[in-house]
């Protein structure tokens, strides 16, 4: 389990990795490296060029502008933790024990797991149900994405193959905000058999699924129901159909639609609570 | 049996009390010796290309591109390997009736598992033996494959070895009283179930490793490996490469787990030893994780048709199973891949009185990876048929299951006596134990606490099992069927002029601290501090003749060859020491490095060796000391020594996700005398949270056409710290008459009882839901489907 | 193949070499400062046998190349007993026998370190779960938790 040979280059700035990235043949970018190296070394992943983005100063680092927290993608889940801006970020507090292990946690960066965009990983659900917004650059310049368009299948993404994430723009929580986070899982830190993350705010109502379909989803029949009645969760728990679930390892798509159902009935409860 | 007296209640015995390991020093400073760490000069790194098909033909393997990839020395197919390697059968002749066929390291003509050996690469790096293993071109045409155990008998089923006709390996019934009539009398309740057992596998942490060095000059082959059975590996090289027995040496430092594993004969250590021989120069293979899951042998997987008969006493009259087990394509070599069958017809109701018994077991080819003795082999499927069933029954007659147990648990003073199916057993102690057990777990209470918690919607269980294990086996076990295993074992002691003791001995040391108890025994027998002695184990140049570890024997066997050793030094020392100090041996005694008499010390045992070695002048001429006595020990009177336990899990089902969290977990064991009560408590639990597994977490997930679908440490769960309970542990201790040291073993009953009393416990908690479970692994979603959520 | 030129710090002393650009930390770690303490488990970053740190901070040494560990400061488990850090839980260790065959053991440590030196309490599940990303098929982890626990209630330090 050795990875296939590859060229490897440390860029020390945006610039210089957008360089690198707009190059010839299969270039991969390195984030955390907690999900690319496995794939390297199972020789799944088999990149040409690989582009360590862990010198690029201009991807680390948090700030708060307007009520907008903006992390840059190469925060650390262990820096991200003990980090003051996690109190304005209560659902992310809440997600990311969740996340692994500590010595996964780390390395593994916030960047690397949305770009990844695991259907069982915690983060992109979480990134998903509080609205973030992804920033993406290029040699091409800079844009970004709605949470909501930037998941798009099974470890599919709309950012390019030539893109970086950035960062990850985040609404700090409202006074009125509330917040419920729940997952099962076999083992802790295991992805999970089921889990959603969801927000109520005075806007809305966000509901994210993670590990029940190919890609972290929103349940938006479930969150008009819930919105206009939060006493008519197994109305909403019924229109969880609306889910494109799909079976793992763990079980069927019918465990799956079951689960989604449980989770949500306990992170509605910590909603109401 | 009488041995010398006073060994166990001396001043410095440490028989009994819980010494610390000597080499866990070195395990924690990072100075461990495992395989890997080995570097010499010229060595060769291995990588196999493996068959990515369940069945294929093997039409042609180009190996062009490969050979000529950097770094790369030499690429060997299984061609290569006809007339340097002798093949191998997996069959002994006291299992009557086992066939298997022939079978070479790499795969020749036609590939039969999902990661089965066909070429091999050897570079100077394992990445670019990785990268020439890719570049092979193997042309591979997929046939239909036997994948199913329940449908590989079928007529239109895929025959694995055409010659044989059938995928039936191998086949036995066991049929004692008159089962039919039990069944049909109309005063009995039947329960009956179909129980499955998902395939799982050991999971070592260190994975299957080994360096081969063959010197041409000496035609001399040094195999240093990860392993439990030196000298059956000495035998089998010897054998199968042409060599003489006594120019292969087999050495096993530091092993990072075994639990069987690494016990057997894997084509990819035969290949690597071939490719040395081929070579002359060193070759190293460490199996990574992936083909760790591919080709490290696989255990349970057994579908068993079971049904008992009880009384309105809640005696059990009858017992009728019929066990299938798929173990792969070949019988694995040389043990067999009949013996965890076997052992389910010997174990299955062993502790029970039980008159009416019938057993079939069948044993049949299948296209995934083979399957052979894991800890604990068959245990766990012969305690869950009976207790399980045992359980079921007790609920349909509303009898409480401990005191249905304690109607049909053999009487503690019922020994020597057999089991159903004919096993001796003796010095057995199940009442006491289970009666040990619910005054530890505080059973009332619990079964209170249980009523009141289920009335709120919370469901608790709480299961037990009442077990036996096989420890301690004599040469009925292996040798009887012709198999290179030794069930004797030897034990040097040697005094060094220091004063020192050196004491070698052919059983191996794991990490279950057999060296610590070595120790102990030598130091305890002879009379020298703890600190004076220095084991060595695992290496066939120097450790006597035996058989390794396997079977739960390290302490039970190994033990007592030392404890004779060091009681044979003891005499001759005294001998020595009677003659220097003009006295009386039988008034003499060895204690903390010194020969005493009753006024004290008289000599250090340093002065009496350096005048043995040294100056020998000083002594009588027809005074011949050794200093240093080998002796061997074998069980004769029992084929197996028997032990018995009894446990009980607490667990709690979420109903809503159908997870388990097992609260609580009580083991009594009865392993005869215990040398050192950390170690054997340690052994009990460690297994016990590998039973947890096999009940909750492991399984070798396979898709219909024989694809291993959870091959990394991800998707195969093996149990973690969080979700594992604190164990509680006790004791009873009935030392078996069969030898001295009174040691049975401990290794194996935590595995083997664990998944009995966590599938009793998850039941206990469903079955007011009307439901119950009867595969493990016990998962969720089987949970849920067993209570129709999904 | 892509190599690369990189000097480690490895428990006090640098050591340089050129290396292939896939060669990951924990190889280099054995292979190139000849430290065969810290141990290769499963190579995805699931077992935690190869856990060292890196810059004072645990990492999984198989998911981290050699070359990203150019100019850092790692410490191994041959590391801590040199200077002596850990002593306390390697006792522990001992007395509990809370490591059989002893190859999660460098991985165990690092883990065990990180949480009594950050100040974990003695809490038995608050142990299991930061212990839980490495694994041990030996002793069923309770021995190890005993071990930390009684480290953290009797004194200072680990």
């Amino acid at each position: 389990m050795k990875p296939a040979d590859f060229r490897y280059a440390r860029p020390a700035t945006l610039d210089e990795a957008l360089t690198l990235m707009a190059g010839e043949g299969e270039i991969a970018a390195l984030a955390g490296g907690q999900s690319l190296m496995p794939m390297m070394n199972f020789r799944i992943a088999q990149p040409e060029v690989l582009v360590d983005l862990n010198a690029v100063a201009d991807l680390a680092g948090v700030t708060e502008m307007d009520g907008t927290v903006r992390i840059g993608a190469m925060t650390r889940y262990s820096d991200l933790a003990r980090h003051d801006v996690l109190a304005r970020l209560p659902l992310v507090a809440r997600a990311l024990p969740h996340v692994a292990h500590p010595s996964i946690r780390n390395r593994g960066t916030l960047g690397g797991s949305l770009a990844l965009a695991d259907p069982a990983a915690e983060l992109p659900a979480v990134a998903l149900a509080l609205g973030a917004k992804v920033h993406l650059a290029s040699t091409h310049g800079t844009r970004s994405v709605a949470a909501d368009d930037f998941f798009q299948g099974l470890y599919e993404t709309d950012r390019a193959e030539d893109e970086l994430v950035t960062a990850i723009d985040l609404p700090a929580a409202t006074a009125q905000e509330t917040y419920g986070f729940h997952e099962v899982a076999r083992r802790h830190g295991d992805y999970a058999m089921a889990g959603v993350a969801l927000t109520r705010r005075d806007d809305g109502l966000r509901i994210a699924f993670f590990s029940v379909s190919d890609r972290p989803v929103r349940a938006k029949a479930a969150e008009t129901v819930l919105r206009d009645d939060p006493t008519k969760l197994d109305l909403a728990i019924e229109a969880l159909d609306e889910i494109d679930f799909t079976g793992d390892l763990n079980g069927g798509p019918d465990m799956k639609r079951h689960l989604a159902g449980v989770v949500l009935r306990r992170a509605w409860a910590e909603v109401l609570a | 049996m009488t041995g010398p007296a006073l060994i166990f209640d001396k001043p410095n015995a440490y028989i009994g009390q819980s010494t610390p390991r000597a080499d866990t020093n070195r395990l924690l400073e990072g100075r461990g010796r495992f395989v890997d760490d080995i570097q010499l000069p010229r060595m060769l790194h291995a990588a196999f290309l493996r068959s990515p098909y369940a069945h294929a033909e093997i039409r042609g393997l180009d190996t062009s591109a490969a050979k000529a990839a950097p770094g790369v020395v030499r690429v060997l197919t299984g061609a290569d390997l006809e007339g340097v390697v002798e093949p191998y059968v997996g069959v002994l002749t006291h299992l009557k009736g086992l066939r298997s066929a022939p079978q070479m390291p790499l795969a020749v003509d036609r590939a039969r598992w999902q990661g089965e050996p066909l070429a091999m690469v050897l570079a100077r790096s394992r990445a670019e033996a990785e990268d020439a293993a890719a570049l092979i071109e193997a042309d591979l045409d997929p046939i239909p494959a036997a994948c199913d155990a329940e449908t590989a008998l079928d007529p239109d089923a895929p025959v694995i070895h055409p010659e044989f006709g059938s995928n039936l390996a191998w086949e036995r019934l066991v049929d004692v009283g008159d089962v039919d009539a039990a069944f049909a009398r109309d005063d009995v309740q039947v329960v009956s179930r179909t129980l499955r057992f998902g395939r799982h596998t050991g999971v070592t942490l260190e994975t299957r490793a080994a360096v081969a060095e063959y010197d041409p000059s000496e035609d001399r082959l040094t195999f240093h490996y990860s392993g439990q059975a030196p000298h059956m590996m000495q035998f089998i090289f010897a054998k199968h490469l042409g060599l003489a027995e006594e120019n292969v040496r087999v050495v096993a430092n530091d092993v990072g787990g075994s639990f069987g594993i690494k016990i057997h004969t894997y084509g990819d250590e035969v290949a690597t030893a071939a490719a040395a021989k081929l070579l002359g120069r060193p070759v190293k293979f460490v199996a990574d994780r992936y083909e760790s899951f591919l080709s490290d042998i696989h255990a349970r997987d057994h579908v068993v048709e079971a049904r008992m008969a009880v009384d309105k006493a809640g005696k059990i009259v009858a017992l009728d199973f019929d066990d299938l087990t798929g173990i792969g394509p070949y019988s694995m070599y040389p043990r067999t891949s009949a013996i965890e069958a076997n052992q389910v017809l010997n174990l299955t109701g062993a502790p029970y009185d039980l008159e009416n018994y019938r057993a079939r077991g069948r044993v049949v080819f299948q296209n995934k990876n083979m399957m052979c003795q894991y800890r604990a082999v068959g245990h766990p499927i012969a305690m869950a048929i009976c207790d399980g069933l045992l359980e079921d029954a007790a609920a349909k007659i509303g009898m409480d299951v401990v005191e249905m147990r304690r109607v049909n648990l053999m009487r503690d003073d019922s020994y020597p006596r057999a089991s159903a199916s004919g096993m001796k057993l003796d010095d057995l102690s199940h009442q006491k134990a289970l009666n040990v057990l619910v005054e530890t777990m505080g059973y009332d209470a619990l079964r209170a606490e249980q009523a009141e918690l289920r009335a709120r919607g919370v469901y608790r269980g709480i299961g037990f099992v009442s077990m036996v294990e096989v420890t301690n086996p004599s040469p009925m076990f292996y040798g009887i069927g012709g198999a290179p295993i030794a069930s004797q074992d030897g034990a040097t002691v040697r005094l060094d002029a220091g004063g020192g003791l050196r004491v070698s001995s052919s059983v191996t040391e794991q990490g279950q601290g057999t060296n610590a108890i070595l120790a102990q025994i030598a130091a305890g027998v002879f009379g020298v501090p703890i600190e004076r002695v220095t084991v060595t184990t695992g290496d066939t140049d120097t450790v006597p003749y035996g058989g390794g570890t396997w079977a739960s024997r390290g302490a039970g066997i190994g033990g007592e060859a030392m404890l004779q050793a060091a009681h044979a030094l003891k005499e001759q020392v005294l001998e020595v020491a009677a003659v220097m100090l003009q006295s009386d041996a039988a008034t003499l005694d060895i204690q903390n490095g010194s020969v005493v008499d009753g006024s004290g010390a008289r000599m250090t045992l340093s002065d009496l060796a350096r005048t043995v070695y040294y100056r020998g002048n000083e002594l009588p001429s027809d005074l011949k000391p050794e200093l240093i006595a080998t002796r061997h020990y074998r069980v004769t009177d029992f084929p197996f020594v028997f032990t018995n336990g009894a446990m009980a899990a607490h667990v709690e089902v979420d109903t809503e996700t159908g997870l388990v969290k097992v609260l609580n977990f009580w083991a009594v064991e009865d392993c005869g005398r215990v040398i050192n009560p950390k170690l054997v408590d340690e052994q009990v639990r460690g297994g016990v949270v590998q039973g947890i597994g096999g009940a909750l977490y492991e399984e070798c997930i396979y898709s219909e056409d024989g694809q291993l679908m959870n091959a990394t440490m991800a998707d195969y769960l093996v149990p973690m710290a969080v979700e594992m309970p604190d164990i509680v542990v006790r004791h009873v201790e009935t030392p078996t008459k069969t030898s001295v040291l009174g040691a049975k073993g401990a290794g194996e009953a935590g595995t083997g009882g664990a998944p009995a009393a966590v599938m009793n416990a998850v039941n206990d908690a469903l079955r007011p839901l009307g439901a119950t479970l009867w595969q493990m692994p016990m998962t969720p979603e089987r949970i849920l489907k067993a209570l129709g959520k999904v | 193949m892509t190599t690369h030129d990189i000097t480690i710090t490895i428990n006090g002393e640098a050591i340089t070499a050129t290396v292939p650009a896939r060669r990951n930390l924990v190889d280099f770690i054995r292979q190139e400062a000849g430290l065969t303490g810290s141990h290769v488990g499963c190579e995805h970053g699931v077992c935690g046998a190869c856990t060292v740190e890196v810059n004072g901070t645990p990492v999984r040494g198989c998911l981290m190349l050699a070359v990203q560990a150019d100019g850092a400061h790692v410490t191994t488990v041959e590391g801590l007993a040199d200077t002596g850090r850990g002593h306390r839980l390697r006792a522990a260790f001992q007395t509990h026998n809370a490591l059989q065959c002893g190859f999660c053991t460098p991985g165990m440590l690092a883990s065990a370190l990180e949480y009594v030196e950050g100040g974990g309490t003695a809490d038995r599940t608050a142990i299991r779960e930061h212990i839980s990303g490495n694994y041990c098929r030996c002793t069923g982890y309770q021995a190890i938790v005993d071990a930390i626990v009684e480290v953290i209630e009797t004194g200072e330090g680990a």
